[in-house]
């Protein structure tokens, strides 16, 4: 099989056109999902593509120097992210503004490294969520390590539910080649650690489609490494939630790590200094619009949920404010100083440090003075 | 007190460190059962079980890797690379990773990670047994980077580098893991982990060494005391940083500096080294600082290493070109 074919093995629980189909082994992990709690999933959808719209927008503006649009991600994001308890712990790449914001992470603070005023302005403490990695693979390996922490923390497999924890690394199609990733595989299978791999697969690595990673659908490489792998329609948020639930619950329980490959099509540019026209048709984007991972909601919650137009509006408002409070946070977020690029190099400063931070000082009042003196 | 070698006093520190500290985990490839390729962990996989000595698959950019989420989750991971030249598949993650986490987080995460690396020449090793790569990660903001020299310095450094909250990359001399010498574990360590330790005072030149060279500096001086030398040597310990004041107060005595290792002369440490006690000590130098070291060609086969390590004579050569100034 080709690693883009048509996969009779693809879960899916919400076809594009918006109705529920049923699968033996993941429908029953949502099965008690209200309607409510879909529109919950539809909002977070939503306000997941709004701050990536407007992220995209400010970096037009010239207010952010790049950004990774999640642009067609949205729902292998919420839906996975919805599948997580507080205690379990992600590793993102650059690209989950979807997860983040589930996560409970101010959106705001995701605009800092792409300004150039900080490298990750979140405390991964608070939201258990892990600064974005920008080399490609290298948190599949962090996040495997930090499982490993879980396991001696006797944290895994003891059937409290508030107490069991799993770990999520999060990497894409082209990250699948790198060592890393490979590295991680092998950790994690043969220590058994509770992490699950979940790669978005959106079919380009800037200009390198998939081909260019693999020969066979990538979730099948799990097999060789000793676990399960999942390939789930990454458009799917109720297919993403359930397939995630299961994932991490595995790995909660004690049963090993499962890579779960969300199928999916980045819809934007790989980041806003990328030009796709370059190296893509517009006929696979069309394609891909029919599989809107947002309408195809909206649809089921139109047609059978009673979803009217009022709340469709209420959540296109919360986005309208969300939007302008994350245009205002980026205007106003302050430049660092250049003093604090010597700021926590180390835990201490070294005294060669200190003697670089106090010249550039010096040199900078320099030109105070000379101010001062014209 | 007790008569150690260089690799029973680290064994004896990592010990110590696992006893005081149920976080500290000690991971490598043949770390657990074998003790390692030259027995520096070992019996420690029978004391603390294999939670906390981890046999570890053979990838070096998995062991940092996976350090860097042990730490992250409170862990005080002790890596061993387990020769010098098979750590640069774990270079992206050290350099990438290990070194900028805490700057990234501004603060808030900390890498509390130390990473063994047996290093250096002399063994008559086959190829990427036999390097001294210390310039790499003394070039990267972030890493702390030592060396030990001896069977006192080799137990407590090592304690203090894995109570140390930042990475430290610890170069371990292996052909000398077999020097002895008394070591006195009672108390604490006489010096910082970023001292520099004047080994042997002298008035007529400053000999700079770390790992495997102070022995051999040492030597030097010895036998140029015979023709009526006085040589200082300095064992810098600590590469990066580097503890300059001691540096400059040396060499502002005797005048004159020669830098000796293993690595490579260009961009080595010693040109730092240069470069510091030139702009600092200027108006104290008789001689222009002289460097004695490997050459800027890979490390050669076996049966030629000892012509291209320096050695006493290589060593006294330079400190008569220096004095002839």
């Amino acid at each position: 099989m080709s690693p883009t074919g048509e996969d009779p093995e693809l879960v899916q629980l919400l076809t594009p056109e918006g109705e529920r189909v049923d699968h033996p082994d993941y429908s029953p992990l949502v099965a008690e999902l209200t309607d409510d709690d879909v529109r919950d999933l539809y909002r977070d959808l939503v306000l997941a593509r709004r701050v990536d719209t407007e992220a995209v927008a400010l970096q037009r503006q010239g207010e952010l120097g790049l950004w990774a649009s999640l642009l067609g991600q949205e729902a292998a994001q919420v839906g996975s992210a919805r599948a997580l308890r507080p205690q379990d712990h992600v590793f993102p790449t650059y690209r989950e503004h979807g997860v983040a914001l589930c996560r409970g992470v101010d959106p705001g603070l995701l605009l800092g490294l792409f300004r150039g005023v900080d490298q990750g302005g979140w405390d991964p403490a608070e939201n258990h969520f892990h600064l974005y990695t920008i080399v490609i693979g290298s948190q599949t390996l962090h996040a495997t390590g930090y499982a490993m922490g879980v396991q001696r923390d006797g944290a895994v497999g003891t059937g409290d539910p508030d107490r069991d924890a799993a770990v999520i690394a999060y990497f894409g199609d082209g990250a699948t080649s790198q060592g890393d990733v490979n590295e991680a595989f092998i950790w994690a299978s043969v220590y058994n650690a509770p992490v699950v791999f979940f790669c978005q697969n959106n079919q380009w690595a800037i200009s390198e489609p998939l081909e260019r990673q693999t020969r066979i659908p990538l979730y099948r490489r799990a097999s060789g490494f000793g676990f399960p792998g999942v390939r789930v329609d990454g458009n799917d948020v109720l297919a993403c939630l359930a397939v995630a639930r299961a994932a991490l619950q595995r790995a909660r329980d004690g049963e090993g790590p499962m890579l779960v490959e969300a199928y999916t099509y980045r819809m934007g540019a790989h980041t806003t200094s990328d030009d796709p026209t370059r190296y893509r048709l517009a006929a696979d984007l069309e394609h891909w619009k029919l599989k809107d991972p947002i309408e195809r909601v909206r649809a089921y919650l139109t047609r059978h949920a009673g979803a009217d137009q009022e709340f469709f509006d209420g959540v296109e408002a919360e986005a309208d404010s969300l939007a302008e409070r994350l245009r205002t946070h980026c205007r106003e977020m302050p430049d660092p100083t250049p003093q604090s690029m010597f700021d926590h190099v180390y835990v201490e400063p070294t005294a060669q440090l200190v003697e670089q931070r106090e010249a550039l000082t010096a040199y900078l009042a320099s030109f105070a003075e000379e101010e001062v003196r014209a | 007190m007790s008569t150690l070698t260089i690799g029973k006093a680290i064994n004896a520190g990592l010990r110590a460190a696992m006893e005081s500290d149920p976080k500290v985990l000690v991971m490598g490839e043949d770390v657990g059962k074998l003790g390692g390729v030259f027995r520096i962990t070992d019996g420690l996989q029978k004391d603390f079980g294999e939670d906390r000595v981890i046999d570890t698959p053979l990838a070096e950019s998995g062991i940092i890797g996976t350090a860097v989420g042990l730490a992250l989750r409170g862990y005080r991971p002790v890596c061993e690379i387990q020769f010098d030249g098979f750590v640069f598949p774990a270079y992206d993650q050290i350099v990438t990773q290990v070194a900028r986490m805490h700057y990234r987080s501004g603060g808030r995460l900390r890498m509390p990670i130390v990473i063994r690396i047996p290093y250096g020449g002399g063994i008559g090793a086959v190829e990427h047994h036999s390097e001294s790569p210390e310039a790499y990660f003394s070039h990267t903001p972030g890493l702390k980077v030592v060396s030990c020299s001896s069977p006192t310095d080799a137990y407590w450094m090592i304690q203090q580098a894995v109570a140390l909250d930042d990475p430290v990359v610890f170069f371990e001399p292996k052909r000398r893991y077999w020097d002895k010498a008394e070591v006195d574990e009672s108390g604490g360590p006489d010096l910082p982990l970023e001292a520099a330790r004047i080994a042997r005072p002298g008035e007529h030149l400053t000999l700079v060494a770390y790992g495997p060279m102070v022995k051999t500096c040492l030597e030097a001086a010895t036998a140029a005391e015979e023709e009526g030398r006085s040589l200082e040597v300095v064992d810098l310990r600590s590469l990066s940083p580097l503890d300059l004041p001691t540096l400059y107060e040396s060499v502002r005595r005797t005048g004159r500096c020669l830098v000796v290792h293993e690595a490579p002369l260009t961009l080595g440490v010693g040109a730092e080294v240069a470069a510091r006690v030139a702009e600092e000590c200027f108006y104290s130098l008789e001689a222009p600082v002289l460097r004695v070291t490997g050459f800027d060609t890979p490390y050669p086969p076996s049966r030629v290493e000892e012509d291209y390590l320096p050695d006493l004579d290589r060593v006294l050569d330079g400190v008569d070109r220096a004095l002839a100034h």
